[in-house]
């Protein structure tokens, strides 16, 4: 993550001609921004250990294990804005009259990400629960939902790369964005909604009052911060990726598309040559 | 150490190691994969430069 704006790769003097102009010569998706935004989650990431694994305190019922805390909560939390920023950014692709295509890899990057971390959560609280509860697994009702929404956002991911042209993608994955992020308020309230071997909200508590520690409450904060600082960096490039996949994807179409154009001419000249009387010196 | 007292110091290792390294993993893979394809398009055409 230290060098986003590695310009090394430039290869424009090789190339004689016009063309070496529009050879790149910023070989990156990165800018001065995203390599701030790749420090700044670095050293909140440092933080993040340094307060979840050395200055927070065991906690009075749960011991040791509270640690998992510290990156299960704010995993889900980021993964919770990712799939919301997914459904907002269909419902733009979808309900504007520009139907921008930024709109739809936007709703994929945060998608992918969100995935990501649907699936930290999936593994921290498995380990949280072997040391907890004594099993990794048990199909309650919070956990259930969460497998679930992993699972959904896996289908959405898979969605996107079915074929056809980018709008195609862009109109039926914008709408599976659309339903799939019902799914969060099930998942967040599942613990309230049937009984559970989950515990109830901690800090994103209904009364709005966090019943934790002031350290450990800081150290979820340092989670939240720094797995949303990686959030903002991953998006910016994988959007920026996505843009250049698509272009790259249109060129290929095109070269296609005329090369096609290029045979069927030859063959339309070819055919011509032939209807064409072999020579004017028959017999008059 | 400090941490050698946890007593579940594997599992909660084990946690923290592997999301830091799913979470650097997904990082140099972006930036990899940028790369290849920043160096196939043109500068004029990348909207962030």
């Amino acid at each position: 993550m230290t060098h986003l704006d590695d310009t090394s790769t430039a290869t424009t003097s090789s190339t004689p001609g016009a063309d070496a102009e529009r050879l790149p010569s910023f070989a990156t998706t990165g800018t001065r921004a995203t390599r701030f935004l790749g420090i700044a989650t670095l050293v909140a990431m440092g933080w993040l250990v340094l307060f979840g694994l050395v200055l927070s305190p065991a906690d009075v019922n749960q011991g040791e294990s509270v640690r998992f805390f510290y990156i299960h909560a704010p995993t889900i939390w980021v993964a919770y804005n990712s799939f919301v920023v997914t459904a907002f950014s269909s419902g733009a692709y979808l309900f504007t009259k520009k139907h921008s295509l930024g709109w739809d890899r936007l709703a994929g990057a945060s998608a992918e990400i969100g995935v990501v971390f649907v699936a930290l959560t999936l593994l921290t609280g498995a380990l949280w629960g072997r040391l907890t509860w004594g099993i990794f697994w048990q199909w309650d009702a919070r956990l259930t939902t969460t497998a679930l929404l992993f699972a959904t956002y896996i289908g959405y991911l898979a969605v996107r790369r079915l074929g056809g042209s980018h709008h195609q993608r862009a109109k039926r994955s914008a709408v599976l964005g659309l339903l799939s992020v019902l799914l969060i308020p099930l998942v967040h309230w599942s613990v309230l909604i049937w009984r559970s071997l989950h515990q109830e909200a901690t800090v994103l508590d209904v009364d709005g009052d966090a019943d934790i520690d002031g350290i450990m409450l800081f150290s979820i904060l340092v989670g939240v911060v720094a797995f949303s600082l990686f959030y903002v960096w991953f998006v910016l490039h994988r959007t920026r990726m996505l843009a250049m996949e698509d272009l790259i994807e249109e060129r290929g179409l095109d070269a296609a598309l005329d090369a096609r154009r290029a045979e069927a001419v030859e063959g339309i000249e070819a055919s011509r040559a032939d209807e064409t009387p072999v020579g004017d010196g028959g017999p008059s | 150490m400090i941490l050698a007292l946890f007593e579940d110091a594997g599992f909660i290792l084990t946690g923290y190691i592997v999301t830091f390294l799913a979470v650097g993993a997904l990082a140099w893979r972006v930036i990899r994969s940028g790369r290849n394809l920043a160096k196939q398009i043109p500068d004029d055409e990348k909207y962030w430069t």
